[in-house]
C-alpha cells in the first residue's frame, strides 16, 4: 500500500494559552501537523506541560532547548514512539493532516511519519536490504529496485553506493550510515520526516552533508528536527522553538527567534548563558 | 604490624624495615607459588584426561582406523567393535532433540526478551534456570514412569495413524526408542536455549527494533525481521550449547532409548547412544580391546562437545561484542 | 485499514500469542516435575527410606539409608577436592598470573566444564580405579570433584575481579602485603558470590550419575571407611528405575524427590544470598 499524500490542510495554530509567545503569521502557512494542549507523562512524573505548535509542510521545524527541556520526548509523541514505553502517557490532541493521530492504527500511521535516530542504526543487512526493509513489509506498487534507487538519491548516497548495494551496511561509514537511515526512512515516502540529533554522533564533514540534505528534502516532506546544536537550527530550519523543562517557551521563524528573541529565557539559552 | 628483626640479610640503616619488606615479599613469593600450584593442578589434570583419552583408545585406533565409524557390528565375544549404532543413535536423538527444543525455546526466549513485562521475564527465567539444574537421572525417572508410557499408548499409535507412511514412524510401539530419548533430551535442553537466547536478545540495542517500528513495522515484523536476525550469532551459539549437552547426555537416556545397538531408519526402533554403552559395559568389558573401543567412544564423544562448546562460546561472545559496539541509542 | 495490514497485525498478534505459549510450555514442564515427584514421591517418604538398608528383592520395607549417607560422604569428598583448588586457583589468576598463563588456566577450566559427565567418569576409572583394582568411594569423591572445580574456579575468579580497585589500594598502602590484603579484604568483600559459586557447584554435582557408576559403583550395605564402594542417591534411582520391582519403583520416586529437592533447595539459597546483593557492585 502506498500511502497517498493528502493536500496540506490550512490549519491555524489554535489559540495559545500558556503565553508562549507565537510569531509566524496565523494565515498564510498550512500545518502538516498539529500539536494541542499536549501533556505527557512518564508514570507519575509529567514532563510535558500543555504544549501547542504547529509543523509547517514542506518547511523544517526544530526544537531546541537544554538538555532534558522535553525535545526529544516531544518528537517521539510525533510518531506515537512513546507507546513502546511502559507507563508513558499522553494527554491532549496530535492532528496529522486535521486527523487525530491516536484514533489511527499505529502502524499504518509511523508509515507516515518516519523517523531517523541519534546513532545511525542500520539493520544487520545490505545496504539495498536496508532501504527496501520498509517497502518489502507495507508492500510497494513501484518496483523495489527503483525505488531504493530514488530514496537512495534524495539521501545523496547513491553515487557512493550504486556499485556496492548488497554489501552489508556496516561497511559504510558514520555520516553514510546515517544518510543510509535517511534513506532507508525516505523509501516508505512518509509525509513528515522526524529527527532525533541526527548528527550528533557525526564528524563535521558529514553533518554538513546531512544539513544540505535537509534543506532539499524539504521539498518532498515535512521535517521536525530535534537539535542541541543552535547553529544547526538556525542554519536548517524556517521555524524554531524552544522548549524548557517541558514547557514551550517560544516558537518563531528561525531568524526572528535568533535574532530578536520575545523571551529573556530564550535570549539566555540562546547566548550561552546555560545550555 | 610490629617489625622484629633477628637475621638482617643486609647492614644498612633501615635495615629493621628492610627485612620487614624482605619477608612481606617472601610471604607474598610463597601465597603465588601455592596458589600456582592450585591453578597449574587444573591445566595438569585437564591434559591427563586428555591424554588418558587418546592413550587409552590405541589398540582400538589402530585395529580398526576409520572404518570404527562405519561398520555397525559391536561382538564383544569376537572382539569386533565398530560404532555407527551408536554415533547414530546419538546423532539422531540430539537431531531430534533439536527440532523440538529450537522452536520452543526460540519462542520462549522471544517471549521473555521483547514481550514480557521485566518482572515477570525474570521470574519465569528464575524457573527455568531451575529447570537446567535438575539432574539427568530424574529426567530419566520421570522418562521411564511418564513419557515411556505416554509413546506406548498414545504418541506412538498416533502417529502412526497419521504419518505412518513415512518410514519414521513405522514399527512396533515399544514405548522406548529414539523417538523417546529424543524428547526426554528436548525438555532437557530447551532451558539452555532460552536462558543465552533471552539473554542476546535484551543484548540487541533497543534502536534497531524502534528503528523498525518507525518504518511501519508490526511487533512480530519488528522483532522477527530485525532483532531476532541481530542476534542470530547469540542464538546459533545457544543451539550448539543444547547439541553439546544433548550429544553427552547419559543417564536419561540410557534409560529410555532401549540399549539396543542398531541402525533404523524408524524413530520408534529402540536404539543405543555412545554414551549409554560406555555407561553400560565399560566396568563389564570382556577385553583390552572392548575396553579401549569404548574409550574410543569417550574421544570421540570428547571432541564434538569440545568443538560444540568452543564454536558456542565465539558465537555467544562474538553476538554481545556486536550488540555493544553499536551502542544503545 | 486494508487487507495487507489486517493480516500482517493478524500474523503479529498471533506469533506473539505462540511465544507465550512456548514459555508457559516450558515453564510448566518444571511445575510438572515437581508434581509428579511431589505427588509419587511423597507417598513413598517414609521413615524406613531414610534409616533402612535396602531390603533383599521382593522384600518391602527397604530403604536408602546407605544411599544418603553415602552420597554424603561423596559430596564431602568432592567438596574437599574440587573447592581449594577451584578457589585457590581462582586467587592465583585473580591476582597474581599473567596474562597468558591466566588464559590457559581459564581454557583448561572451560574444556574440564565441557567434558560430558561419562567421559569424567572414565578418566577418574583409568586414574582412581584400576590401578588399584577396586571401586571406592575415594574415586567417587575424585571424580564430582572434578567437576566442581571448573564452577568454582570461574566464578571465584570472576568475583574476586570485581573487588573494586579502590579497596586494594587501600588495603596496600596501609602496607598490607599482598596476601593479606586478600585474605583480609578482597576475599571478604567477593565472599557472597564465592559462597554462590562453591553451593552451584555442590548442587551441580550432587545429582550426578554417570561418573559414580565407573567410581563408586554401588553397594547394598553400608560402606565402611573411604576405600570401599558406596551406594549414592543419584545411582540408586537409576538402579531401581529400571528394575522390575514396583516397590523399587516407589523408592525410587522418594529418591527423586529428596535428591531434588535438596538440589532445588541450595539453587534457591544460593541464588538468594547473591540477589541480597554482593558485598561490592559488580564492575
Amino acid at each position: 500500500m502506498h500511502a497517498t499524500v493528502r493536500p496540506a490542510v490550512s490549519v491555524k495554530i489554535p489559540p495559545v494559552v500558556t503565553g508562549a509567545i507565537n510569531r509566524e503569521p496565523a494565515s498564510a502557512l498550512s500545518m502538516r501537523m498539529t500539536i494541542s494542549k499536549v501533556n505527557f507523562f512518564y508514570g507519575a512524573k509529567q514532563t510535558l506541560f500543555d504544549v501547542n505548535l504547529g509543523i509547517a509542510t514542506n518547511k523544517v521545524t526544530s526544537l531546541i532547548g537544554p538538555s532534558g527541556c522535553g525535545k526529544s520526548t516531544l518528537l517521539r509523541t510525533l510518531n506515537r514512539m512513546h507507546e513502546t514505553v511502559r507507563g508513558a502517557r499522553l494527554e491532549g490532541e496530535i492532528l496529522l493532516d486535521g486527523q487525530n493521530i491516536l484514533a489511527q492504527d499505529v502502524t499504518a500511521h509511523r508509515r507516515r511519519v518516519g523517523m531517523v535516530f541519534q546513532r545511525p542504526n542500520p539493520f544487520p543487512k545490505s545496504i539495498f536490504d536496508n532501504v527496501a526493509y520498509g517497502l518489502k513489509i507495507n508492500g510497494s506498487k513501484t518496483p523495489i529496485a527503483e525505488a531504493v534507487e530514488k530514496s537512495l538519491r534524495h539521501s545523496a548516497l547513491w553515487d557512493e553506493v550504486k556499485d556496492h548495494l548488497h554489501k552489508s551496511a556496516y561497511e559504510l561509514s558514520g555520516g553514510q550510515q546515517q544518510r543510509l537511515c535517511i534513506a532507508r526512512a525516505l523509501a516508505v515516502e512518509p509525509e513528515v520526516l522526524l529527527l532525533d540529533e541526527p548528527c550528533s554522533a557525526l564528524d563535521p564533514i558529514s553533518t554538513a552533508k546531512i544539513e544540505e540534505l535537509l534543506v532539499q528534502l524539504k521539498d518532498i516532506c515535512t521535517i521536525a528536527i530535534v537539535t542541541h546544536n543552535m547553529q544547526q537550527a538556525a542554519r536548517v530550519s524556517d521555524f524554531t522553538a524552544f522548549l524548557l523543562t517541558g514547557q514551550l517557551i517560544e516558537f518563531s521563524p528561525t531568524p526572528q527567534l535568533f535574532t530578536t528573541p520575545g523571551d529573556p529565557r530564550t535570549e539566555a539559552y540562546i547566548t550561552g548563558r546555560f545550555g | 604490624m610490629a617489625t622484629t628483626t633477628t637475621t638482617v640479610p643486609s647492614a644498612g640503616p633501615v635495615a629493621g624495615s628492610r627485612s620487614f619488606l624482605s619477608r612481606l615479599r617472601e610471604g607474598d613469593e610463597i601465597a603465588r607459588m601455592i596458589t600456582f600450584l592450585f591453578a597449574a593442578s587444573v591445566v595438569l589434570v585437564t591434559v591427563l584426561l586428555v591424554v588418558e583419552l587418546w592413550q587409552g583408545s590405541v589398540l582400538a585406533r589402530h585395529k580398526f582406523g576409520f572404518s570404527f565409524f562405519r561398520t555397525s557390528v559391536w561382538d564383544p565375544i569376537f572382539d569386533q567393535f565398530g560404532a555407527l549404532p551408536f554415533i547414530y543413535g546419538t546423532l539422531v536423538t540430539a537431531g531430534v532433540s533439536l527440532v523440538i527444543a529450537v522452536p520452543l525455546g526460540i519462542g520462549a526466549a522471544i517471549f521473555l526478551a521483547e514481550l514480557a513485562p521485566a518482572r515477570l521475564s525474570d521470574a519465569l527465567e528464575f524457573f527455568i534456570d531451575l529447570l537446567a539444574a535438575v539432574p539427568s537421572v530424574i529426567y530419566g525417572l520421570l522418562g521411564v514412569f511418564i513419557v515411556v508410557p505416554l509413546m506406548r499408548d498414545y504418541l506412538q499409535p498416533g502417529l502412526k495413524k497419521t504419518l505412518g507412511f513415512l518410514p519414521l514412524f513405522q514399527g512396533p510401539a515399544y514405548g522406548v526408542g529414539f523417538l523417546t530419548a529424543g524428547i526426554v533430551l528436548a525438555i532437557m535442553v530447551i532451558p539452555y536455549i532460552i536462558s543465552v537466547s533471552r539473554e542476546v536478545l535484551l543484548s540487541v540495542p533497543r534502536d534497531q527494533r524502534e528503528a523498525a517500528l518507525s518504518l511501519g513495522s508490526t511487533r512480530w515484523e519488528a522483532t522477527w525481521k530485525v532483532v531476532v536476525p541481530f542476534a542470530r550469532g547469540g542464538i546459533m551459539g545457544s543451539i550448539f550449547l543444547a547439541l553439546a549437552r544433548a550429544l553427552g547426555e547419559t543417564m536419561a537416556v540410557t534409560m529410555v532409548i532401549g540399549n539396543n545397538p542398531i541402525v533404523s531408519a524408524s524413530l520408534f526402533s529402540p536404539g543405543y547412544s555412545i554414551a549409554a554403552v560406555i555407561a553400560n559395559e565399560l566396568t563389564e568389558a570382556t577385553s583390552n580391546l572392548h575396553y579401549q573401543s569404548l574409550i574410543e567412544l569417550g574421544l570421540v564423544l570428547f571432541i564434538l562437545t569440545f568443538v560444540l562448546n568452543g564454536l558456542a562460546r565465539l558465537l555467544i561472545v562474538a553476538t554481545s561484542q556486536r550488540g555493544a559496539g553499536m551502542g544503545n541509542a | 485499514m486494508n487487507a495487507r495490514l489486517h493480516w500482517r497485525k493478524f500474523l503479529s498478534a498471533f506469533m506473539l500469542t505462540m511465544t507465550g505459549v512456548c514459555a508457559l510450555i516450558s515453564v510448566s514442564v518444571l511445575f510438572f516435575i515437581l508434581g509428579y515427584l511431589v505427588y509419587h514421591g511423597g507417598a513413598s517418604i517414609s521413615w524406613n527410606f531414610f534409616t533402612k538398608l535396602p531390603a533383599p528383592v521382593g522384600e518391602a520395607g527397604g530403604g536408602m539409608a546407605n544411599a544418603i549417607v553415602g552420597s554424603g560422604k561423596l559430596l564431602l569428598l568432592a567438596t574437599l577436592f574440587g573447592v581449594p583448588i577451584g578457589f585457590f586457583g581462582a586467587i592465583y589468576l585473580a591476582e597474581f598470573s599473567g596474562g597468558t598463563t591466566a588464559f590457559i588456566v581459564r581454557y583448561a577450566a572451560d574444556l574440564l566444564n565441557g567434558v560430558p559427565s561419562i567421559v569424567i567418569g572414565i578418566f577418574a576409572y583409568a586414574l582412581a580405579v584400576l590401578p588399584f583394582k577396586h571401586f571406592s568411594t575415594l574415586a567417587g569423591g575424585f571424580a564430582l570433584g572434578l567437576m566442581m572445580i571448573p564452577i568454582t574456579l570461574r566464578s571465584t575468579e570472576e568475583f574476586l575481579r570485581s573487588v573494586p580497585k579502590a579497596l586494594r589500594e587501600a588495603a596496600m598502602a596501609l602496607g598490607a602485603s599482598k596476601w593479606k590484603t586478600i585474605t583480609s579484604v578482597i576475599v571478604p568483600a567477593a565472599y557472597r558470590g564465592i559462597l554462590t559459586a562453591i553451593l552451584l557447584a555442590f548442587a551441580r554435582v550432587a545429582g550426578e550419575t554417570a561418573p559414580l557408576l565407573f567410581t563408586a559403583f554401588g553397594n547394598r550395605f553400608w560402606s565402611n571407611g573411604w576405600n570401599q564402594p558406596t551406594a549414592s542417591l543419584p545411582a540408586m534411582i537409576y538402579t531401581y528405575a529400571i528394575a522390575p520391582y514396583d516397590d523399587w519403583h516407589r523408592q525410587a520416586w522418594a529418591a527423586g524427590l529428596v535428591l531434588l529437592g535438596l538440589i532445588l533447595i541450595i539453587n534457591i539459597v544460593a541464588r538468594a544470598i547473591l540477589s541480597r546483593g554482593i558485598a561490592v557492585p559488580r564492575a
